[in-house]
């Protein structure tokens, strides 16, 4: 594929590729100026790092994010596998229409939407059978695992439809039977993808605000909810510092995951 | 007279790798020339650089008086046929066959008319509906072929026209190809790693070894007077023999090669030097008793293969000299060889032939 | 041939997760269109749900005050349903158009830089889309970067308004939403044979023919998938109006919002919410159908 691409289509191509990463960028160094000022420059300094180890309220917002995420990832990364198995390998069951319709719309569905819905259903249930009794960390972290699993299945989803069936038919051909066949043939196969969906859920659990907050209750802040207030109040350096702390965590996950999905068989 | 098509010391370069070595050649106008040689050889590069996807690093390209060089694909009097067809997939056979017309804005009721034109001419009429998805590998086949013949071109490539399709199919469609070309008088260029096909198809043929042009000539000369050891060995099967000159015996000379042989040769050999010496297949003939004629001694059958018109055998002689020995099925006077475990072949010196490289 | 142990499995296997979204992603929309059919009061939880299971069994009284309020007041509601509309069409728009040639050199590149490419293009994808928005303040402001170069290098004198404009929820919602653009529209654009577009060349067809008779119709599916798959998201968004937006630019994710946690009317905001759906219920199930279409 040596075929030459049109200046204007390179040009237009790279001022994308700038839209999204200058702000980011610019970002990231402004949060090692000295000065409080986030768009004068004075100065390199590491200070608002130093603060963020003091900052108490957005600590323990982190302990609460990286639970919440560890966890729903964790549910969505099962929940998910379970999924794609189902429409990969079944051809057909009873419920396939609906399976597919309710693991495709949290997909495109409103955050707005799902978050207030969610926080409705937890009230209702409340009120019918007296659990979850008000909300926290844990109808936050159902509330990541919904949506989370829907975005691992289609991680695995992929993985398993592309894989190479005559490992597995070999594998019968010798005597092996489901489920063990599964377990110590087809797994191994499509882990790289499994540990992606895991990222996958928990980076988007650990980015979420809408959803969170609404599901939250008081004391059950995540990160993004404490981020979001401060915003709110103005732009500061410290937002700055743990945005870029934030991108550079997450950045390094997704390649990792992107790295395991992509070296397998060189091939997307 | 200048020729039609003039290439003229072409070579390209593609950083260290040198895909095509300083080819020249001309053709006449109607000519059918086919580019053979095996996988790697530079013919599809030769052919990409007519097309004016490549550009040569060296050389020249005239067509019928006009310089190729900075000429765009879409400006040539050229146009090629795929080898995977690269039909438009969403449009239909009427349209793939249309796309050049419509590109050089012809009025549409000509283009209708051309385009029914062309659909005899390939016998898909009718077919003209059909999206490429609902085709056989025949069919598309023709629809590339009339798509590329829409715009008249002076020049016609062909990018191994026949490797996708069947054996049979293969047959029919070589004729047809050849009666096409024939009715319409364009150039063809045909690339092509088959040599039963070139040699069907042809005119003329240029055999390609590593980017270099390695001989050019009508296909009877190619099988029977190969240049090289390559192109004797590329095109149709033969034995070679390594043999030392011992002297001239008559219009012959005397080799020695295992046993005593009498072969043709030019006035360049001298007495001791050594030579490759090269046999086709159906120019031995295998006995089970001696004949007595010249060249002849006795091998032993080694193997067999069955080819419906005939057998070809491997056989080894004296000092373990391995002969390919064809015998067509329609000449009595020969044993039914295949009973045989041991026989004795020989070969008229005038079908010898003494090659170099 | 299939053992009872194969049998559970497989129910387990399908039913597990249909049971986890039926509970956790339908009944929450069914109860949110129960809610909007409830009555506002001055209570925990500020409603008095339409249908409920109580202690003295189950009740069904529903009330169409919201949706009758978001009628009588339908400026203040239609207008940012319209325009969430708008701003999320033509953010698809110019989402489209950077992404177009960003998915053509990426697919028409090698195959490791191609790795490399989308790598990059997904990163900034899965950061939070709330740092972005917020990174881009800090460009946009008008004592933002920007601004402080235009200063600085004589172009203007007063800062350049940028925020709470269109320009800068347009500008948010390319940062959020390119990737999910460029994805489809890069899987159909690779796809496509080299060969054939050597062939239009050969056959006498220019660059830009190329591209308007073989390359467009070509990558339709991508293009429609992209834009389905912004678009459909762009609608109901929060924090792009909500960070860069103003008056002007509101729309229905953060009316849903302001309603719920400022105005406390959480009837209100699930009727507002419903609305939405049924807006984007349409372009959803022309996805679905898409998507049907392509797979078989």
């Amino acid at each position: 594929m040596r075929s030459t691409v049109p200046l204007l289509v390179k040009l237009l191509a790279i001022a994308g590729f700038g839209i999204i990463y200058i702000p980011v960028m610019m970002m990231m160094i402004y949060s090692f100026n000295r000065g409080k000022l986030v768009s004068v420059w004075a100065g390199f300094s590491t200070k608002w790092y130093k603060e963020l180890w003091y900052d108490d309220v957005l600590l323990t917002a982190l302990y609460k994010s990286l639970l919440i995420g560890f966890s729903s990832a964790t549910i969505s990364t099962i929940f998910g596998l379970l999924i794609a198995i189902a429409f990969v390998r079944f051809a057909h069951f009873r419920g396939r229409l609906f399976l597919s319709l309710v693991a495709s719309a949290p997909l495109v569905m409103p955050e707005a939407v799902t978050g207030l819905s969610m926080l409705l259903l937890f009230i209702a249930m409340e009120a019918s059978f007296g659990w979850p009794s008000g909300r926290g960390v844990d109808t936050i972290m159902i509330a990541h695992a919904t949506f989370g699993m829907c975005f691992a299945a289609v991680v695995i989803q992929t993985r398993l439809r592309d894989m190479d069936k005559s490992l597995e038919e070999a594998a019968r051909d010798l005597g092996g039977r489901q489920p063990f066949v599964f377990l110590s043939i087809i797994l191994p196969l499509i882990l790289p993808s499994i540990i992606a969906a895991w990222l996958l859920s928990f980076t988007l659990s650990f980015d979420d605000l809408v959803i969170a907050s609404f599901v939250s209750g008081p004391g059950s802040s995540t990160l993004p909810i404490v981020i979001f207030s401060k915003i709110r109040l103005g732009v500061s350096p410290e937002i700055n510092a743990i945005a870029t702390l934030m991108i550079l965590t997450i950045s390094a996950l997704v390649m990792i995951g992107s790295f395991l999905v992509l070296r397998r068989d060189g091939k997307k | 007279m200048t020729p039609f098509i003039r290439i003229q010391n072409i070579s390209k370069k593609f950083g260290k790798l040198l895909a095509v070595d300083d080819v020249s050649f001309n053709l006449e106008r109607g000519e059918l020339f086919s580019l053979l040689g095996p996988s790697g050889c530079g013919k599809t590069t030769l052919l990409r650089m007519l097309a004016g996807f490549e550009k040569p690093s060296e050389g020249y390209i005239e067509i019928d008086g006009q310089d190729m060089a900075n000429v765009d694909p879409a400006d040539r009097p050229v146009n090629i046929m795929f080898q995977s067809y690269a039909l438009f997939p969403h449009m239909s056979v009427s349209n793939n066959i249309a796309y050049g017309l419509k590109r050089a804005s012809l009025p549409s009721d000509e283009i209708k008319a051309r385009v029914e034109e062309l659909l005899r001419l390939v016998h898909l009429s009718g077919m003209g509906a059909r999206k490429p998805s609902t085709l056989s590998g025949g069919q598309r086949q023709r629809v590339a072929l009339a798509r590329a013949l829409a715009r008249r071109p002076k020049l016609l490539l062909l990018d191994e026209p026949l490797a996708a399709l069947d054996k049979k199919l293969r047959s029919e469609t070589q004729f047809e190809l050849v009666n096409i070309q024939e009715q319409l008088g364009t150039t063809f260029i045909v690339v092509t790693h088959d040599q039963e096909e070139a040699m069907t198809l042809s005119t003329r043929i240029g055999v390609m070894d590593d980017g270099k042009l390695v001989q050019t000539a009508t296909p009877n000369e190619i099988y029977e007077r190969p240049e090289t050891r390559f192109v004797a060995d590329f095109v149709g099967d033969i034995s070679f023999l390594e043999a030392t000159v011992i002297q001239r015996a008559g219009k012959y000379w005397l080799m020695e090669a295992a046993t005593l042989i009498h072969a043709t040769g030019s006035s360049t050999l001298t007495s001791g030097m050594k030579v490759s010496l090269a046999i086709r297949p159906e120019k031995i003939t295998l006995t089970s008793q001696p004949t007595g004629q010249l060249n002849e001694f006795p091998v032993e059958i080694e193997d067999w293969a069955f080819y419906g018109a005939g057998t070809q055998y491997k056989v080894i002689g004296p000092d373990g000299i391995k002969l390919k020995v064809y015998q067509s099925h329609n000449q009595p006077s020969q044993a039914n060889s295949r009973q045989l475990e041991t026989g004795f072949v020989h070969f008229s010196p005038d079908a010898t032939l003494i090659l170099e490289g | 041939m299939h053992s009872f142990l194969q049998k559970f499995g497989r129910l387990l296997v399908i039913w597990l997760p249909l049971g986890w979204l039926g509970i956790f992603f339908m009944l929450p929309l069914v109860e949110m269109v129960n809610v909007s059919l409830s009555e506002a009061r001055r209570a925990v939880p500020p409603y008095n749900p339409a249908f409920q299971i109580g202690k003295d069994g189950i009740s069904f009284q529903p009330v169409v005050d919201n949706y009758l309020l978001i009628y009588e007041y339908w400026e203040d509601y239609l207008w940012p349903a319209v325009n969430s509309v708008r701003l999320a069409f033509f953010s698809t728009l110019y989402c489209l158009l950077f992404a177009y040639p960003m998915a053509w050199w990426i697919a028409r590149s090698n195959k490791s830089l191609q790795h490399i490419l989308l790598v990059l293009i997904l990163m900034p994808f899965w950061t939070s889309s709330l740092l972005r928005m917020y990174a881009l303040i800090g460009l946009l402001n008008p004592n933002g970067v920007i601004n402080d170069f235009l200063i600085w290098a004589g172009i203007t004198v007063t800062p350049i308004q940028m925020m709470q404009t269109d320009f800068s929820i347009y500008s948010g919602m390319i940062l959020t939403y390119l990737p999910l653009m460029i994805l489809p529209l890069y899987a159909s654009l690779v796809r496509l044979d080299n060969s054939v577009l050597e062939a239009a060349a050969d056959l006498g067809a220019k660059n830009w023919d190329i591209f308007r008779t073989i390359i467009l119709p070509l990558s339709m599916p991508g293009v429609i998938a992209g834009c389905l798959l912004v678009f459909i998201p762009a609608v109901g968004e929060f924090v792009i109006p909500a960070l860069l937006g103003g008056p002007e630019q509101l729309m229905l994710g953060k009316v849903i919002w302001t309603e719920f946690f400022r105005n406390r009317d959480w009837p209100v905001a699930a009727a507002i919410a419903i609305i939405l759906i049924a807006i984007i219920i349409l372009p959803i199930v022309y996805a679905r159908y898409q998507d049907k279409e392509s797979i078989s």
